[in-house]
């Protein structure tokens, strides 16, 4: 007989809780520490799975409409501010950075280290929105934003657009073709807004998380809540760093 | 009685139903509301999904009633279209997605495999939460004026060319996905890192498997669904042009992106199912299901074909004729692996000592109609007869065979067989063995003619038809009646069982599953003390040791 029956009628005895003092966060359906920080770390690692899974979904929306319309894309594509993007880009890598000192600085129990990490990835996150804000307003006035304003001339005539014009000489696109960077400005919203939505939820969470340093949450070891929004951080960075070049570096070598 | 049944119950004069359980841990609606327990979440599911399976199964009536008559006569074809879209929309993300795994699944897993919990309790209580806020968006969906796409959202119709509530429809969707992703996540969580001493993978019972193979669809086909909806949306909403052929987007693209969740979502519907029947038929044949490998790796093997054969929704979509090839042939490939369940649990049955209770009873109608439904799988997957039977009632019948004679018998043989365990008390024998008996008698009225009228070429989706096929449509309404009968009875009965019921003990099946050796129904934390496992599933010798040892416990 190995089964233990839970049944009422036996003396119900919480042996295990009697027996060895458990750290307070550890979990009552948890038999160790191990397997609680076990089971939420690949929980964390499944819930990524599901993301890269939504963003494959517009990864294959890309593929198909680059192959389709690459003059488009690469029209579409010189209409981006590289300078912009290439900061984005350096802001998010260093907020990965930070991210990372925080776990780092939690691991090692160093409360006033890991609330700086924390702020500073908090700022860059929002560094990083207030960047993209200055691109969406570009293409806004440019009417490049997909939907009943949108405007074909950067496409059909590159000359009325002389900033853009001078660097790259642009050839003016058939009236078909350019009517498909509609479509790559579609894409270029849906990808950027996306990861930009993930980015809102991660700042959010962010300042949760420093108010919860700032009272101490952190410094008993068990920080599973830190290492996993980590995860979160650099996988959103990741993501990132595929949409970079594939919206914004399209034949730029010219 | 005693010869021809395994059901063994306590004293009924001396026995009650243990004071201390999870129904009575606590008191009150917030101690529901706030809980963590498995248990519990499982039955706030069982009963949220009831309730949604009245509304879906009310329009499935309005929509048999309209068809009485060529005519469209009842209500008017716009609002027919409205009725049958919230049919599809409320059916599949409301009832069938989550029926199994958010209720029994919820419920037994972690049981199952000698766990206090599912591992991320507040997590599946989210879940339980984005299934009611999804429900609630397609209340309002209804009332508001409902949408008319059909349950696929198929574009340019649903970006362009309708008025209707497409946006909330798709924002319910969206949440209760969300619902799904994280069912599906918990379980697999739970299932590699929650597992009792000694309870190995292949110890797991084959219910356990399915539902794991269920929630690997769940987890990575969800999402795609997900961005195809907020793609459409964006579409609506700001004028994206991704699907919209004007601008260069690719309305086929929707679909692509539609049916790679989709399609897979059939067999997150159908797999725990199966891990239901396997539980049933190996108790009531007192047999180890035959070839135990063979059936927990065709899940596997569902969920892992069930990804690559989506293109076969669309082969009349003017796809590539050699991409079509390739999906034909994997589509048929499914077969080879539902064929293994279905003829391991054939040779279960061989030689075995079978008993007719109820959840053996649906458990048989679920293999002959399943197998029906099945097959007719291949005629679609054909590209030669798909091409004809495409967009008939066919289809309509073909996909009610595997989802409601297929996954509904499996839920009901479900709900009954767990319904001891879950309640501490039985349901009465008799009147469910004929409730199972009409709902199979129904059900086969309702659909098999539909397959007629199909192959002769009656399209779905139209409130009127041609008057030389009113004979079968009438067929079909009457079988509906008695189908809808069939489904009024458990929903009485087992609520009547709840006070009435005989007691149960904690093993009336005599069953070897870990959640049969436990009270019923079980304490809040399961087991007293985790148990360690040291004999393989369906193990009945074991379970007779066991027994020797120790006298059960009423």
């Amino acid at each position: 007989m190995t089964v233990h029956g839970g049944t009422s009628d036996q003396p119900v005895v919480h042996g295990a809780h009697a027996e060895h003092e458990h750290p307070p966060y550890q979990r009552h359906h948890f038999e160790s520490m191990e397997q609680q920080v076990d089971a939420t770390s690949f929980a964390m690692w499944l819930f990524l799975l599901t993301e890269i899974m939504f963003f494959g979904g517009l990864f294959t929306a890309y593929l198909i409409f680059r192959n389709w319309y690459y003059p488009a894309f690469v029209a579409g594509s010189h209409q981006l501010s590289i300078l912009w993007g290439t900061l984005n880009t350096g802001v998010l890598i260093t907020s990965s950075f930070t991210m990372a000192m925080g776990v780092w600085c939690a691991e090692v129990r160093r409360k006033g280290g890991l609330v700086l990490c924390l702020v500073l990835t908090f700022v860059l996150g929002i560094v990083f929105l207030g960047i993209k804000t200055i691109e969406y307003s570009e293409k806004i006035e440019k009417h490049h934003v997909p939907g009943f304003h949108y405007s074909l001339k950067s496409f059909t005539d590159p000359q009325s657009d002389p900033e853009v014009y001078k660097d790259y000489r642009d050839k003016a696109l058939a009236p078909d073709m350019a009517r498909h960077t509609e479509v790559y400005f579609s894409l270029y919203f849906a990808m950027t807004g996306m990861h930009a939505l993930h980015m809102i939820i991660g700042i959010a969470i962010l300042g949760f998380m420093i108010y919860k340093a700032q009272a101490g949450a952190y410094t008993t070891g068990h920080i599973t809540f830190v290492e996993n929004f980590g995860l979160y951080w650099h996988s959103v960075d990741i993501i990132w760093i595929f949409l970079f070049p594939l919206l914004y570096l399209i034949s730029r070598h010219s | 009685m005693s010869s021809s049944t395994i059901v063994s119950l306590p004293d009924q004069s001396t026995a009650r139903v243990p004071k201390v359980n999870f129904l009575t841990k606590e008191n009150g609606l917030l101690s529901w509301l706030l809980t963590g327990d498995h248990k519990r979440i499982a039955t706030l599911y069982l009963i949220s999904i009831t309730f949604f399976f009245a509304i879906g199964g009310v329009l499935a009536g309005l929509i048999r009633l309209e068809l009485l008559t060529p005519q469209s006569d009842l209500m008017a074809t716009d609002t027919y279209n409205k009725v049958f879209t919230m049919h599809g929309v409320i059916m599949i993300f409301l009832f069938l997605v989550p029926s199994v795994p958010a209720t029994l699944g919820n419920f037994l897993i972690p049981i199952m495999i000698g766990a206090k919990d599912l591992a991320l309790p507040k997590i599946n209580l989210l879940s339980w939460y984005l299934y009611v806020v999804g429900g609630i968006l397609v209340l309002y969906t209804m009332v508001s004026g409902g949408v008319d796409t059909g349950w696929t959202f198929t574009t340019p119709l649903s970006t362009h060319y309708l008025n209707t509530n497409v946006l909330s429809t798709g924002l319910a969707i969206f949440v209760a996905g969300f619902s799904s992703i994280f069912t599906g996540l918990n379980f697999l969580v739970t299932i590699h890192k929650m597992r009792a001493p000694g309870m190995t993978w292949f110890r797991l019972p084959l219910f356990v498997w399915a539902n794991y193979a269920a929630s690997i669809l769940m987890v990575l086909g969800t999402p795609v669904l997900a961005i195809a909806i907020v793609l459409v949306a964006l579409e609506r909403t700001i004028g994206i042009g991704v699907f919209d052929p004007a601008k260069g987007g690719d309305p086929l693209l929707f679909q692509h992106l539609f049916w790679f969740y989709s399609h897979p979502a059939v067999y997150i519907m159908i797999l725990p199912g199966m891990g239901v029947i396997s539980e049933v038929i190996s108790t009531f044949s007192r047999k180890r299901v035959f070839g135990y490998t063979a059936v927990a790796f065709s899940s596997v093997a569902i969920a892992v074909f069930g990804f690559f054969v989506w293109e076969h929704h669309m082969f009349i979509m003017g796809v590539s004729n050699y991409s079509t090839l390739v999906f034909s042939l994997l589509t048929m490939l499914v077969a080879v692996p539902s064929a293994i369940k279905i003829f391991n649990w054939s040779f279960t049955l061989y030689k075995g000592s079978i008993t007719f209770e109820t959840p053996m009873l649906y458990a048989f109608g679920f293999m002959g109609l399943f197998t029906i439904g099945g097959l007719t799988g291949v005629f679609l997957a054909s590209t030669g007869t798909d091409i004809h039977l495409t967009e008939t009632y066919f289809i309509v019948a073909h996909f009610h065979f595997v989802m409601v004679g297929g996954m509904l018998m499996a839920f009901l043989a479900g709900i009954h067989f767990w319904w001891p365990k879950w309640t501490g008390r039985m349901y009465p024998e008799k009147i469910s063995q004929l409730a199972a008996l009409v709902t199979f008698i129904g059900f086969n009225f309702t659909f098999f003619p539909q397959f007629i009228v199909g192959t002769l070429g009656m399209p779905r989706r139209y409130a009127a038809y041609p008057a030389e096929f009113q004979v079968l449509n009438v067929f079909s309404t009457a079988g509906a009646t008695i189908l809808g009968v069939g489904y009024l009875l458990p929903i009485l009965y087992l609520t009547w069982s709840l006070k009435y019921g005989e007691i149960a003990g904690s093993n009336p099946w005599q069953a070897t599953g870990l959640e049969w050796q436990i009270q019923s129904p079980p304490l809040t934390e399961n087991f007293t003390e985790i148990p360690i496992v040291d004999h393989d599933a369906y193990d009945y010798e074991w379970l007779e040791r066991k027994e020797k040892e120790v006298p059960s416990v009423g």
